[in-house]
């Protein structure tokens, strides 16, 4: 068994509403920052796992996210796995 | 016969008194049930109250799905018993997927603690059979994801199903078509962002949401009242 550190990035499905990003892109013109467009804020989730190999831990993070770290009525997510090298 | 009805208490539920009263003011007798049983101990009928279930941590609901009472809730809301979640209930019967949708933060970012004016949109669910068809109830709501959003195939249906219990007079939350509550198809199971259980009585502002509970025992086998 190898250990791999997973990363998951979670943002709102097209078309969703995204409350928080919108209001960021409002308030930024406020600091001068006036050629902003497109702000969306979505969340990353870091953890680590044991798997026999890169696909497996990937299957897995996959299923913790359809089960509960994403919400796929609104949200969408992207999973990176690396291997984890010991320093 | 009297309906017993059993309030979900999760770490973080907050309403489960003001719950527990409401229902009680309207001739039912109430217990809380604890999320960590797997049991809903022969109830008559479900309240998930309002709160912060888990902290919220997450999503509001996400990891209160799981709670093992939950089980028992699907099961009895399966079998037909009326199930109510009110806002953070509400939240996590959306998250357990025993309602469509989901609910995100209000648009504009502003947590919302105010009265407002909702509509009975249909008489054919656990919460509102003893309503009038159309009128408009004054209820408080208190909360920062109460923005209801699902995808346009689910909003189709739910319009085309009379599946929209009550919305918003005047849209607080950014709410997908003023949506304030919904029910499941069978209507049995409803979630609604506004408290009913606080608008017990002129004296809080508004006794506008006893029709509401006392639809929720008449679902659960109460004898209709006398009007």
């Amino acid at each position: 068994m190898t250990m791999f550190a997973a990363r998951i990035e979670v943002s709102h499905l097209p078309g969703i509403a995204d409350p928080q990003g919108a209001t960021v892109e409002r308030a930024l013109p406020a600091l001068g920052f006036t050629n902003v467009a497109a702000v969306h804020i979505g969340k990353t989730i870091r953890l680590v796992l044991e798997a026999p190999d890169a696909a497996a831990a990937e299957l897995q993070v996959a299923e913790m996210c359809e089960r509960i770290l994403a919400n796929p009525v609104i949200e969408h997510y992207e999973i990176t796995v690396e291997e984890l090298v010991e320093a | 016969m009297t309906v017993r009805v059993g309030v979900v208490l999760f770490p973080g539920s907050n309403c489960e008194l003001d719950a527990m009263r409401g229902v009680e003011q309207v001739g039912a007798e109430a217990e809380t049930l604890w999320h960590g049983d797997d049991t809903v101990r022969g109830v008559d009928a479900v309240i998930l109250p309002g709160g912060f279930a888990h902290g919220d941590y997450l999503r509001t609901g996400a990891i209160a799905q799981f709670s093992p009472v939950m089980r028992a809730v699907r099961e009895f809301a399966d079998a037909g018993g009326p199930v109510l979640g009110i806002c953070n209930g509400f939240q996590v019967l959306t998250e357990a997927r025993m309602l469509p949708g989901a609910l995100q933060k209000n648009a504009g970012l502003k947590f919302l603690c105010t009265d407002v004016v909702v509509r009975v949109e249909t008489t054919g669910s656990a919460l509102t059979n003893q309503c009038v068809q159309g009128a408009e109830l004054r209820i408080p709501i208190n909360h920062f994801e109460g923005n209801y959003v699902c995808d346009d195939r689910m909003l189709a249906a739910l319009q085309a199903d009379e599946r929209v219990v009550l919305r918003y007079v005047e849209n607080p939350n950014g709410s997908l078509d003023d949506i304030a509550g919904i029910c499941n198809d069978a209507r049995n199971v409803v979630g609604l962002m506004p408290h009913p259980e606080r608008a017990g009585d002129p004296l809080v502002g508004s006794a506008d949401g006893v029709v509401l509970l006392r639809s929720l025992l008449v679902a659960a086998g109460a004898p209709v009242p006398v009007a």
